[in-house]
């Protein structure tokens, strides 16, 4: 358990498993390093404009035992500033950045003071989740141009990438600096996708914030609907029905089958070997079909509700068989295929002391070491006798490979147990037997989708409505990652390096 | 020396060979990627689609970077033109003395060369990251196959006294078991490497792919478009005819026409047709089963095909 005695702030129980306490921002950094020097972790940070003042939001998380802590730190609306985390904590720096750009919430002493959400065309001294940024301004030319720090010397030369690439992948640009084909440095700029979610979400309502969380990132429709759902029940102190649990653990669980074998597929393509490709798409196909007899929609949307959850069948155990037999054959493909498994050993490793100093999560983070799995920290459903995390030490493109197959495994085996465990396939509790909103607590939820952690954070207003939502997705904390794993890999290694990550850059962007 | 071929039958000869190579080119990338689709279990376009995607890329509007100069345009048209000259000049469907000594392997070799250089030069002159490094990538592994290819043809050539490839030719045909002996098929090895590493396949290259940071040959020509990509895709596809019938016709004559005559000729055309066939499905399904190489270990199987010429070489002047 963890002690919290030197915490200079008086924590109250305020939802599912979670304290909160309000501070000052003199305070913060001490508070910070005595939750981060318990072992907990930086979850989220979210700003807010509460009208008359700001506040930030620190969810630090733990588990097991499932240990969910909030900091509220109420800001001066005419010059917010919070003192930087960054040298506590690498995530910190990065949700600050985030926060000073969208609230304008500046973070003092921060080591890197620039640009991260809004690139430089937005005019300075604009923050579209303020309440008085309603409609965007006129782009500019160079407003907070954030030059790519120069790499020089003999037979140094730039490879510009992106944002628009061959294939249908999602923007991004890769800026690489190479000596003959050995990359120096990399940076990604990202952000070419911001749609600004989180303030669509705003005052809208509760069904229509479910929609929009089942198309964060089109591949984990279950990961952030759950993750929704969990944090507007634990706003509403709404209690979910076992059943309801444990369809929401199927349909986790058939999310990640689906990803993971079609990142399989996409590794082995991504090496030149089409033909593990060609199997495990018709897997996907046959995955998708599952899906779609499961929930209606093949990307598994409409399954997961606020309140409970609803099927219109299981997958029977006769399913469950023809997939493994399948995935097994797809594996050994791919496993006894020498110059396959020789292109991703050591490709791209990502030791364990860097994972864990960036905060990585989800599979990159179990293929480097990092235990974390919020179906065990965080979990919301008992799971199958045994359960434990997947995990590889070998942080290169093979361990991420491997963490994939052992993790469908794993799944395979969850499915089996959890289908035997549903008693009633639509179990929703109803609209009367939700509690009495307390919207000065909001509420968190968390799952783990299958590139890892999903967080919402949910406040509600006194109509019951969005007030706010802070989406977290794994894929933002994990990107920081990916160039950092780059060093002594070769230019033509970079497509399978980035593909062994398969890093969502909708849900980074929002 | 035998007496020459009518000049009737020598311009048929070279009609039909560059005929051949300009469709059958295309058409064997298409027979390729059918087998290749078939393989991995899924249907794939018709075989001659690749003639149907020059079509339309032949209607297209000419785009040229802004800033290229005059090697851009003109790079396609060489590589297509010296596949065309070798076209003529090789004993693809006949081996007589009709071609001269102008059907040196090695000149053969350089023609080959040439292309390749001119696309290089064509993708450096757009000034882009993809071209230079598609180039540098395309150089590296031209410079290393080059010598493994010239080893190989001395070996082949030190037997027949001769580097002309009809003398090679009439040579193997009256000596069957000469086809079995040790240079020749370790020159045989040392040739099927190359010509993969030459015509961008897996394991070398791959040629599908889309990620541009791996592309070999395809970022060469990453900004050519509509004809002037129609010619690269052409003359790409032109080679690769023009290496496999050279292959067969080194190393499994038969069927080829040693006689000027009509009956000759067919006999030669189906079977060269049916070789370059038989070796285009054997190479897709030698790629099904293939990954790419990592850039870095290309250069390890290039010096294993060049030891393998070395060693062709050695054989074939220490037991003749």
């Amino acid at each position: 358990m963890i002690s919290l005695d030197a915490l200079p702030v008086v924590l109250r129980p305020v939802g599912h498993r979670r304290h909160a306490g309000t501070l000052g921002p003199v305070d913060l950094p001490e508070a910070a390093a005595t939750l981060l020097g318990n072992g907990m972790r930086l979850a989220l940070v979210s700003g807010h404009d509460d009208g008359t003042s700001m506040r930030a939001v620190y969810l630090f998380t733990s588990g097991p035992p499932d240990t969910r802590i909030e900091l509220h730190v109420p800001l001066d609306r005419s010059n917010p500033q919070v003192p930087t985390l960054a040298k506590l904590s690498f995530p910190a720096s990065r949700f600050e950045r985030e926060m000073a750009d969208l609230f304008g919430i500046e973070p003092v002493d921060h080591p890197q003071p620039r640009r991260l959400v809004l690139h430089q065309h937005w005019p300075a001294g604009w923050h579209p989740m303020r309440h008085e940024s309603t409609e965007p301004p006129e782009m500019v030319a160079d407003a907070g141009s954030f030059p790519f720090v120069p790499v020089e010397g003999p037979g140094v030369y730039e490879i510009p990438v992106g944002p628009v690439h061959a294939g249908l992948i999602e923007p991004g640009h890769f800026r690489f600096w190479v000596v003959g084909e050995t990359i120096l440095r990399m940076k990604a700029r990202l952000w070419f996708v911001h749609k600004g979610i989180e303030q669509l979400l705003q005052g809208k309502d509760i069904a229509f914030g479910l929609e929009i969380a089942e198309r964060i990132s089109g591949d984990t429709a279950v990961g952030h609907a759950l993750a929704y759902c969990q944090a507007v029940e634990d706003a509403q102190q709404v209690h979910v029905p076992d059943d309801a649990q444990v369809l929401r653990g199927v349909l986790l669980e058939l999310e990640r089958l689906y990803n993971h074998v079609a990142d399989i597929g996409a590794l082995c393509n991504d090496v030149g070997f089409g033909l593990a490709q060609a199997w495990a798409l018709s897997l996907r196909e046959q995955l998708l079909q599952l899906n779609g007899e499961v929930t209606g929609h093949r990307l598994l949307r409409g399954g997961v509700v606020p309140g409970g959850a609803r099927v219109r069948r299981l997958p029977t155990a006769a399913d469950l068989v023809e997939v493994g037999d399948r995935f097994e054959e797809l594996v050994e493909l791919a496993t006894s295929n020498a110059l396959v498994m020789e292109r991703f050993a050591g490709t791209a490793t990502l030791d364990e002391s860097h994972a864990r100093d960036l905060g990585v999560v989800g599979v990159v983070g179990r293929a480097s070491g990092l235990v974390f799995d919020a179906r065990v920290a965080h979990p919301f459903v008992d799971m199958a006798e045994g359960f434990s995390p997947v995990l590889h030490t070998g942080g290169d493109a093979l361990a991420r490979f491997l963490v994939r197959v052992d993790e469908v495994r794993a799944s395979l085996a969850l499915l089996g147990d959890l289908t035997n465990r549903v008693g009633n396939l639509h179990a929703v509790v109803s609209p009367g037997a939700r509690g009495v909103p307390d919207h000065s607590t909001g509420g968190v939820g968390i799952a783990e989708g299958w590139r890892g952690v999903v967080i919402h954070r949910v406040e509600l207003d006194e109509a019951g409505r969005l007030a706010r939502v802070k989406v977290v997705d794994p894929s933002f904390l994990n990107w920081p990652a990916l160039p950092v794993a780059l060093a002594d890999t070769i230019v033509p290694d970079f497509p399978l390096a980035n593909k062994s990550f398969n890093l969502s850059y909708a849900g980074n962007d929002l | 020396m035998t007496p020459s071929w009518p000049v009737v039958s020598v311009a048929a000869i070279s009609l039909l060979q560059v005929l051949g190579v300009l469709v059958g080119g295309p058409l064997l990338f298409g027979l390729m990627y059918k087998v290749r689709c078939r393989l991995e279990g899924r249907v794939g376009p018709p075989i001659r689609q690749p003639l149907l995607d020059l079509r339309k890329l032949a209607r297209r509007e000419r785009t040229r970077p802004e800033h290229a100069s005059w090697i851009f345009p003109l790079a396609p048209l060489v590589l297509v033109a010296t596949t065309l000259v070798i076209a003529v000049i090789a004993p693809l469907l006949a081996a007589g003395p009709a071609f001269g000594w102008s059907a040196d392997l090695f000149a053969v070799v350089y023609l080959l060369l040439l292309g390749s250089v001119a696309l290089a030069l064509g993708a450096l002159d757009t000034g882009t990251a993809f071209g230079g490094m598609g180039a540098s990538r395309a150089m590296t592994i031209g410079a290393l196959s080059e010598p493994a290819l010239l080893v190989a043809i001395l070996a082949l050539s030190v037997p027949a006294h001769s580097s002309n490839v009809p003398v090679i030719i009439i040579r193997s045909l009256s000596h069957p078991l000469w086809l079995a002996t040790p240079e020749r098929l370790l020159a045989l090895v040392a040739f099927l490497i190359v010509i993969v590493a030459e015509s961008g396949r897996l394991p070398v290259d791959n040629p599908s792919t889309h990620l541009e940071l791996t592309m070999i040959h395809e970022a060469m020509v990453l900004e050519y478009a509509g004809p002037d990509l129609a010619l690269v895709r052409l003359g790409g596809s032109m080679r690769l005819v023009v290496l496999l019938a050279l292959f067969a016709d080194l190393f499994v004559p038969w069927g080829i026409a040693t006689a000027p005559g009509a009956g000759h000729l067919a006999v030669g055309l189906v079977a060269t047709v049916a070789k370059v066939a038989a070796l285009g499905v054997a190479l897709a399904a030698f790629e099904v089963a293939m990954a790419k190489l990592r850039l870095f270990r290309v250069p390890e199987l290039l010096a294993g095909a060049f030891v393998l010429a070395v060693l062709a070489v050695v054989s074939a002047l220490v037991m003749p």
